[in-house]
């Protein structure tokens, strides 16, 4: 997997090895070996999500259930304990809440995921040569079908908080595939300093959760407490859920600003996650 | 479980002249840190007093050799010789940190047991998922399955979770997924240590075939009896270096020798 004749790279044929020069691993024939093995990474995610439930009594219902419960904590803690702001578009707010909260658990379900599969990943690659970037992705795609479930619980909330259907909302996806590429790459940039500290597992939730209240999940986007306003904007969740919120529960077409904020943060996240694990990958095995 | 005579000629040459692998003054150094698991917290201690992370391990130091095609080579030497580096070399998982190795076929593996096994997912499921990772398109799988899972006898628990696997019916599955894969060179790790006898012979008697029909294989073994009787050729390691390369018989010899251990007793130890 770190052979220096560029063209024999992952040929089935001829392999040649030798030492790896620090940096890239030749990118087209990884990619091609990586696009070869998609197949992979699909079935490892849908047997993940098979195997991951089995063992409990509600089994597939959690895809459901999740969202339920998680919208009803922060029903709970917003709301109820914390007073709620205004009582004038409660429904809008609670229905913004859950938009915002299920995304981001999708976004940082996503990252935990990806960020852990190397390092789960023990035997699997101690024994198999494969490009290792299927790890992180199949974990991606593991979270997105978990994910799909949510929408449709979205849909039942925003329905019965008595908030309009607005054909802006079939936009909201393109936000949903920006944030999408963003945790694949933050995934791929946490699953390799993971092998080089194992802290990260613990250090993760806590920076996850300082997250979540950094973005505008639990608030508007314009309604960012005063303290937030001077930096908000170089938070890469505030473009991604903020937009996405927007056009999910009012239907408002996000600025431009939102678009290119979000668009960028997603390019350079992949790029420099997938630059930083490609340099690192073969010196995984040895650090298991 | 003997293979007759005219499989153990020693190395017929492929009609290309290709040696199958190709390994040329590799060393391989694992840099491992202090501790067992890195740490945030020792890495920032280490980077207060000064010191370096890692302490090389050199598992392979300047081993270079041949293997032809139809070869069945038997790697030995004790525990920590580097075996299962070398051969996780050849299979290109690690990188060798000078040297070359040239391969020329297709690798299957069957390195130490549990080869990327998940205990969830049911014995099927984990064939289809090593397959894939190994490359194989999911017809190719298909067309494989029945077989692998008729030669492993598992019966019904091939759709059960791994989880409630014995360790012997691990092993088999692996052996049998690793030979089924229709290697061009095989590499195999301590293979046959957990299967009952009846597996055994039965490993061993496709092992054998598989030699017939002009495969390379590797075998590291501690069973002197099964490399004697399967090999043609033999490399003996020892913490890294290459001990010695020749007729299996000898190179058993002067290993058991150097052991200090009498053959007769050697024999009596072994599981094969």
């Amino acid at each position: 997997m770190n052979a220096t004749s560029v063209d024999e790279e992952f040929n089935p044929s001829v392999h040649v090895y030798e030492p790896h020069k620090v940096g890239l691993p030749a990118l087209r024939p990884y990619f091609k070996a990586l696009w070869q093995r998609r197949e992979f990474a699909a079935e490892m995610s849908r047997t993940n999500i098979r195997a991951a439930n089995t063992n409990t009594f509600f089994g597939q219902v959690w895809l459901v259930l999740n969202p339920l419960l998680l919208a009803a904590v922060y029903y709970l803690l917003v709301d109820i304990i914390a007073g709620g702001s205004s009582k004038i578009d409660a429904g809008e707010r609670f229905a913004h809440m859950c938009g915002g909260l299920f995304a981001f658990y999708y976004f940082s379900g996503a990252m935990t995921a990806g960020a852990a599969s190397v390092v789960g990943g023990g035997k699997l690659l101690m024994n198999q040569s494969f490009p290792r970037m299927l790890l992180p992705l199949s974990a991606v795609r593991t979270a997105f079908f978990r994910f799909l479930p949510t929408l449709v619980v979205y849909l039942v909330i925003h329905l019965a908080m008595r908030q309009r259907l607005h054909w802006a909302m079939l936009l909201a996806p393109a936000f949903l595939i920006m944030l999408t590429v963003f945790a694949a790459g933050m995934g791929m940039i946490f699953a390799a300093l993971q092998v080089y500290f194992r802290d990260t597992t613990s250090f993760l939730p806590y920076f996850v959760r300082i997250w979540l209240y950094l973005s505008p999940v639990l608030w508007f986007a314009e309604q960012a407490p005063a303290k937030f306003k001077g930096f908000i904007q170089y938070n890469p969740l505030y473009p991604l859920i903020g937009g996405w919120a927007d056009l999910l529960v009012r239907g408002d077409i996000p600025k431009w600003q939102m678009w290119a904020g979000g668009g960028f943060w997603a390019i350079v996240a992949f790029v420099i996650g997938s630059l930083f694990f490609m340099s690192r990958e073969r010196e995984f095995v040895v650090r298991l | 479980m003997s293979v007759s005579d005219t499989e153990k000629k020693p190395m017929q040459k492929s009609p290309s002249d290709i040696p199958a692998v190709k390994v040329q003054d590799v060393s391989i150094t694992y840099r491992t840190t202090f501790e067992r698991v890195p740490t945030f917290k020792s890495a920032l201690v280490r980077f207060g007093r000064g010191e370096r992370a890692v302490r090389e391990v050199k598992a392979v130091q300047n081993v270079s050799f041949d293997v032809n095609h139809g070869t069945t080579i038997g790697i030995i030497g004790a525990n920590g010789a580097g075996k299962s580096t070398l051969m996780r070399a050849v299979a290109g998982i690690l990188p060798p940190t000078s040297g070359r190795i040239e391969v020329h076929g297709r690798v299957s593996t069957l390195l130490s047991l549990g080869v990327g096994f998940n205990a969830a997912l049911s014995g099927k499921e984990n064939v289809v998922l090593g397959g894939l990772a190994a490359g194989l398109s999911r017809k190719e799988i298909e067309a494989r399955y029945e077989e692998i899972a008729e030669f492993a006898e598992l019966g019904d628990f091939m759709e059960m979770p791994m989880r409630t696997y014995s360790s012997g019916m691990f092993s088999r599955l692996a052996f049998s997924v690793a030979v089924h894969m229709d290697p061009d060179i095989l590499l195999i790790d301590e293979a046959l240590s957990a299967g009952d006898a009846s597996f055994k012979t039965k490993a061993a008697a496709k092992m054998s075939e598989l030699v017939t029909n002009s495969r390379t294989m590797f075998l590291v073994s501690h069973a002197m009896s099964s490399v004697r009787e399967l090999c043609n050729d033999c490399i003996w390691l020892h913490k890294g270096k290459l001990m010695m390369r020749g007729e299996p018989n000898e190179v058993i010899q002067a290993y058991t020798k150097f052991l200090q251990v009498g053959e007769a007793e050697a024999v009596s130890l072994e599981d094969l």
